[in-house]
């Protein structure tokens, strides 16, 4: 146990770290989406358009607040925060180097689970007590995505904690000293990161809340700082997927040279901008193809990858 | 130790008083979503981590948003409201609160003569669990791995598209077929 100021100190680090770089991610995506669609994106505000983030954020919290009086206003108000406090709870478990890292739980990898599967409920939540049409069709197809995603979101990671024979991610990151997991697990890894997509519903995995067809579904009723959350809260989702490919494929914060901090930065950084590359580039699938895809395709993946795993790992011996 | 337990036992048993007299049906559901998570607390408590984990992955995290999920679909609006609260009435509920009550005094008694001492502290380790699992209790997970391939089974045939002739195109059922 260490002692309760560096505790403090770390929760702080991880959590002004988490919400600079969510709120960062609103300039660097806009941007990298202008740049891939040649043309220049926000530079405006402050050096490079930089600052945006801040003029998006007074926006958001000058803007009217309005709960629609059709809605079920205590679900309503509670629903934004609950995609927020998961997240943020998740990056509890992550250790970004041996020295930073808020908890080091036995059960870390579940304990992100769990706090992936109540995700889920902020935006089923949402499009219930907006009490509309569209968005409620949008959280009935939040809850079949997320539900059907998060099985094998689970199944592709149980390859990784064979192979580490523990569900401690500081213990995951140690096995990976030699060897990462993404030679060994490449089928988990392409799994996990296209669940993990759909987890934070992003482009191309945003039927819940298709514009062209649902208005902005689960949060059409929403605006201000309640929209805000819904907004920052899928960036932070973003950053979580990344680190935890990070930490669960990529070996965490090993790698030669530079310090274990920028190399965990580096490696996140990467997976955010491909994110937010397959976002300019794919096309949004319907939603029987996504869950199609999703069972059919992805769910025999992961299962024959465990037991793969499993047998040579039996085989092997150690 | 004892106090955070105890902390945890009465928000699972205030909520869960909740879940049965709260007349909005997702109201409910979602006091049941936090007594789901204070007894995962006290499990966490009690020295089982994976069990608190896995109590927040399949019920609160999967079975739970499938009822959320089924009530949406219903989607009752106030009329079911009205009908709940009209269910509620003293009648009703009086007579299973008193022998609650009785019950509450017992185990009142019981913990204060002292005898139910909370001081388990041994970790069962997300590995030891597995390795009993698939040890001395692998019959058991046999069989309940085939009551829930039985299930499986009954709840696809149950799903089927109007039986052998009927695709994914053939939609033309009676309604109320398939229930």
């Amino acid at each position: 146990m260490r002692p309760l100021s560096l505790q403090l100190v770390s929760v702080v680090t991880v959590l002004v770290g988490v919400l600079t770089l969510a709120a960062g991610l609103i300039w660097l995506e806009r941007r990298l989406l202008a740049f891939w669609q040649e043309r220049l994106g926000p530079n405006r505000v402050g050096p490079a358009g930089l600052l945006q983030p801040v003029a998006d954020a007074i926006k958001l919290l000058a803007k009217e607040d309005w709960v629609p009086p059709f809605a079920d206003r205590p679900v309503f108000v509670i629903a934004p925060a609950i995609v927020f406090v998961t997240v943020l709870m998740s990056f509890a478990v992550v250790p970004i180097t041996p020295g930073i890292g808020v908890v080091d739980l036995d059960v870390g990898l579940l304990f992100f689970l769990a706090m992936t599967g109540l995700g889920a409920y902020s935006a089923v939540l949402a499009g219930w007590a907006s009490g509309s049409k569209y968005a409620l069709l949008g959280g009935l197809r939040a809850a079949a995505q997320l539900l059907s995603y998060e099985v094998f979101m689970g199944l592709s990671l149980m390859g990784v904690v064979v192979m580490a024979g523990s569900f401690n991610l500081r213990d995951i990151v140690d096995a990976q000293r030699d060897l990462w997991f993404i030679v060994p697990q490449f089928a988990g890894f392409v799994v996990f990161m296209v669940a993990g997509l759909a987890e934070t519903h992003r482009l191309p995995f945003d039927m819940p809340e298709a514009e062209a067809e649902l208005v902005a579904g689960f949060h059409a009723e929403y605006s201000g700082m309640k929209f805000g959350m819904f907004f920052v809260g899928e960036y932070a989702g973003i950053i979580l997927i990344s680190s935890l490919i990070t930490v669960l494929f990529l070996g965490g914060w090993h790698g030669p040279w530079l310090p274990g901090w920028l190399w965990f930065f580096l490696k996140t950084m990467l997976f955010i901008c491909f994110f937010i590359l397959l976002r300019a580039s794919l096309a949004r699938p319907r939603n029987d193809q996504l869950m199609a895809y999703g069972w059919k395709v992805m769910l025999p993946v992961a299962l024959l990858n465990l037991m793969v795993t499993a047998a040579v790992v039996l085989a092997v011996g150690d | 130790m004892n106090v955070m337990f105890y902390v945890a036992a009465v928000v699972a048993v205030a909520c869960t008083v909740r879940v049965v007299t709260h007349v909005n049906g997702v109201h409910a559901l979602l006091y049941f979503v936090v007594s789901l998570f204070a007894v995962a607390t006290i499990f966490y408590l009690i020295g089982a981590p994976f069990v608190a984990a896995l109590e927040l992955i399949v019920y609160a995290g999967a079975i739970m948003v499938l009822f959320i999920f089924v009530v949406m679909l219903l989607n009752r609006g106030p009329q079911s409201v009205a009908q709940e609260r009209s269910w509620l009435n003293p009648r009703a509920w009086v007579g299973p609160t008193a022998l609650s009550l009785v019950l509450a005094v017992e185990v009142g008694i019981l913990l204060f003569a002292g005898d139910l001492e909370l001081e388990t502290q041994t970790r069962v380790a997300p590995k030891e669990v597995g390795i009993t699992l698939l040890g001395p209790y692998l019959l058991a997970v046999e069989i309940a791995s085939m009551l829930l391939l039985a299930g499986l089974v009954g709840a696809y045939h149950l799903g089927r598209e109007g039986g052998r002739e009927g695709g994914r195109e053939g939609a033309h059922r009676e309604p109320g077929a398939g229930r």
